[in-house]
């Protein structure tokens, strides 16, 4: 049935055309018709080549200049040099081995906090919906709000963490204060505020899972060690590694609560790429540099998501197997 | 004799009018022209931008001109302010100016309009009546890129209840200063002898005098001095006094949080601008401010070299729509009269004849007034490095500042940023 065809959608005869449709109108009316799937996309596909393209473009062509808004000279192209200048530096280096711990850390223990939870919750509890209420809250919380929190909770003369810690009888920390443990305590929040994510879409992926199998896998007599890890687990994984890679994504990027609580320091101790980026564009000025670690920094992301993606797409093809 | 009552009567109505018209002549006239516009205006936190808020409904109703302020923190100000000026945003009017750090950067940009023509025939105004090295740190190859707001020495505050308790007096020297931290330093109790700024770009400011204080220089024209014996020296007292008698954490700290800690009562000395007494004192804000005494900024082996300068002016966005009436709002806020005002309120400004009427320091504390003057006569008129990435330069100086806290080799790390320093010297030099 393609829309446009002026028949009569039941008996198929062709409909005599309205008289109330003159020629020129008729036929504009019929173009529309024909095309308006693609009229529909239109606003959608403007977007995008405004918010995303021609930014990203842009930047790409940015990072082939010699653009420094604090020199007297005129930007100028320069091809690879920007891009050879930030790879034989310590810092962007530096910058990328701190993202690359970070949040591959912080996933993976986001990962296994919330899938655990997530099969604690999988079953008829009283206050389970309170319960998942409450575990959602960090995650819609305002990341600059959390990271203010935060920095009070971990500030190392009168800041909860070090009162609990007392309680307890272990010495205090400094938390964000030293280069050893800034990275650490900056998963700490990230943990706390995105832990939710992994067990909300764990709970989806658990929800829609088919009993027959833990039935038979009772019979067969497995413990319950083996039926999650045998039935559960595989059957899981596709949705588990959509969300991880959703939140590994997000983790690369993470800015808002180390820029609100740290700002990249002690010194570079929690400078990420993202950081980095902003600090060599905005408060160095340096322009094409801070463009051409963009660009960098987006093949990563790009590199680390593919990698995701092709492991995924192994264990789809195991379960249909 | 009637004619000698009449001059008489004249003399005295002749006293009494002129001082008034001259008093007149002191406020400007503002005009309504602008009436229905609206500026806006990114300023930083600070107790001007607190003064100026309080004043601004008498600016609406003598004008017609809203001014709409957004606050900010310094760095993210400065950041937020390259941003727009680099997107030539026009709904920008504006802009606080921190002129030590961004004179030649925006004069070269040209982001900020020549005040030169609004200002300096202006007689009524004064444009004489700003201290001469203010208007300097704001002038770059003849373009007057904003008009001077606020001036800051550097002081010490102490306790003066916790010095007299221990039997000592405030330190005129910085060993001195060291001593007596290490008398009343008392974590245990939760209170630390001494605090400062330690956060990376930020402390470099404060730091500045202690440098000067011990002989060392950032660096003079071309050639980068942060790895002299001197330079040395004061790199290591800054960071040692901190890390022994300081809070833990102070790396964390900018000057509200190291106003606010003297403000709990839980510091005993601190040694910063004059300009944010308020933070230490104010009823509002402070549980010991009747117990804060003020010093001159003790002297190193060089002397004491405390920094005095223009911290803060006001300039207009070269791509505003508005530059007259944001001129006017300039020329309002920097009057006489305004500046007289918000001096009495506690904030020092550049006008010399406000400074000499005694008028308006009447509600500072007394000792205040008293240091602020000494330190007029001793101070150094720079306080950070004379680039222009001075963002840059900073961070690379709190290098050695931050090797320090961990308390690691001061020696080696001032070594190593003496060189990226002066490679981003060489840089700018293309």
């Amino acid at each position: 049935m393609i829309l446009g065809d002026s028949r009569d959608l039941v008996t198929g005869v062709a409909k005599p055309h309205s008289s109330l449709n003159s020629g020129e109108s008729m036929r504009f009316n019929e173009w529309v018709e024909k095309h308006v799937r693609q009229i529909f996309t239109l606003p959608a596909i403007f977007f995008v080549i405004v918010m995303v393209a021609f930014p990203l473009v842009y930047n790409i062509v940015i990072s082939f200049r010699d653009w420094n808004l604090s020199s007297y000279a005129e930007p100028s192209w320069i091809g690879l040099k920007n891009y050879s200048s930030l790879l034989s530096d310590a810092r962007f280096w530096g910058a990328m081995w701190r993202t690359l711990a970070f949040s591959f850390s912080a996933v993976v223990i986001e990962t296994i906090l919330g899938f655990s939870i997530a099969l604690f919750l999988n079953r008829d509890l009283r206050g389970k919906n309170l319960t998942k209420t409450i575990f959602l809250l960090p995650m819609v919380a305002t990341p600059v709000a959390v990271g203010m929190i935060w920095l009070l909770i971990f500030e190392p003369t009168m800041g909860l963490a070090n009162y609990l810690l007392k309680g307890l009888g272990i010495a205090p920390q400094l938390w964000l204060t030293t280069r050893k443990t800034v990275l650490p305590s900056l998963m700490i929040i990230d943990i706390w505020q995105w832990t939710p994510i992994i067990m909300l879409i764990s709970l989806a992926g658990l929800a829609v899972l088919p009993k027959d199998p833990y039935e038979s896998a009772r019979i067969d007599g497995a413990n319950s060690f083996q039926i999650l890890n045998m039935v559960t687990i595989p059957q899981v994984l596709p949705t588990l590694l959509a969300g991880v890679l959703i939140r590994l994504i997000d983790a690369l990027k993470t800015y808002d609560i180390i820029y609100a609580t740290t700002q990249g320091g002690p010194g570079e101790a929690s400078e990420t790429l993202n950081i980095l980026g902003y600090v060599l564009g905005f408060s160095y000025f340096k322009m094409g540099r801070s463009a051409a670690l963009i660009v960098l920094f987006l093949v990563t992301v790009t590199a680390i998501s593919l990698i995701v993606l092709f492991l995924k797409n192994r264990t789809d093809k195991k379960i249909e197997v | 004799m009637r004619s000698l009552k009449l001059a008489a009567l004249i003399l005295m109505a002749t006293l009494v009018i002129v001082p008034n018209i001259s008093a007149q002549a002191t406020s400007l006239p503002l005009s309504k022209q602008y009436s229905g516009t609206t500026l806006r205006f990114i300023t930083a936190v600070h107790p001007w931008t607190d003064g100026v808020k309080k004043l601004l409904p008498e600016f609406k109703d003598a004008t017609g001109i809203t001014v709409q302020i957004e606050e900010y923190g310094t760095d993210q100000m400065s950041n937020k302010i390259a941003v727009e000026f680099s997107a030539r945003s026009t709904s920008l009017d504006l802009v606080y100016v921190r002129p030590l750090n961004e004179t030649k950067l925006f004069a070269k940009n040209k982001w900020v309009a020549d005040l030169t023509p609004y200002f300096v025939n202006d007689a009524a105004f004064d444009f004489k009546d700003f201290t001469s090295g203010t208007i300097d740190s704001l002038t770059f190859e003849g373009s007057l890129i904003g008009l001077p707001t606020t001036t800051e020495h550097q002081i010490l505050y102490y306790r003066k209840d916790v010095l007299e308790k221990a039997g000592l007096k405030v330190p005129k020297t910085l060993d001195e200063m060291m001593m007596v931290a290490s008398k009343i330093h008392d974590p245990a109790n939760g209170f630390y002898a001494v605090v400062n700024r330690g956060k990376k770009n930020i402390a470099i400011t404060q730091f500045s005098s202690y440098l000067h204080s011990f002989g060392g220089e950032f660096n003079i024209g071309d050639k980068a001095l942060i790895s002299t014996p001197e330079a040395i020296a004061a790199f290591k007292f800054y960071t040692d006094i901190l890390r022994n008698y300081g809070p833990p954490g102070i790396v964390n700290y900018s000057w509200p949080e190291a106003a606010a800690l003297m403000a709990q009562g839980k510091a005993g000395m601190f040694t910063d601008a004059d300009a944010i007494y308020l933070n230490v004192v104010a009823p509002d804000k402070s549980i010991v401010g009747d117990k804060i005494g003020y010093a001159v900024f003790p002297a190193g082996p060089a002397g004491s070299k405390p920094f005095n300068v223009c911290s803060g002016a006001i300039g207009v966005s070269a791509f505003s729509k508005k530059k007259d009436a944001a001129a006017l709002f300039i020329k309002w806020v920097t009057s006489k009269d305004i500046v007289m005002r918000l001096q009495v309120a506690g904030n020092s400004g550049a006008r010399k004849s406000v400074w000499a009427n005694p008028e308006s320091t009447k509600n500072w504390p007394k000792d205040l007034v008293e240091v602020v003057n000494a330190s007029n006569l001793i101070g150094v008129g720079s306080d950070r490095p004379r680039v222009i990435n001075v963002n840059e330069a900073r961070d690379i100086i709190s290098e050695p500042i931050l090797v320090g806290f961990e308390g690691g080799d001061v020696a080696a790390a001032a070594r190593n940023a003496n060189i990226k320093f002066q490679a981003l010297i060489d840089g700018e030099k293309k």
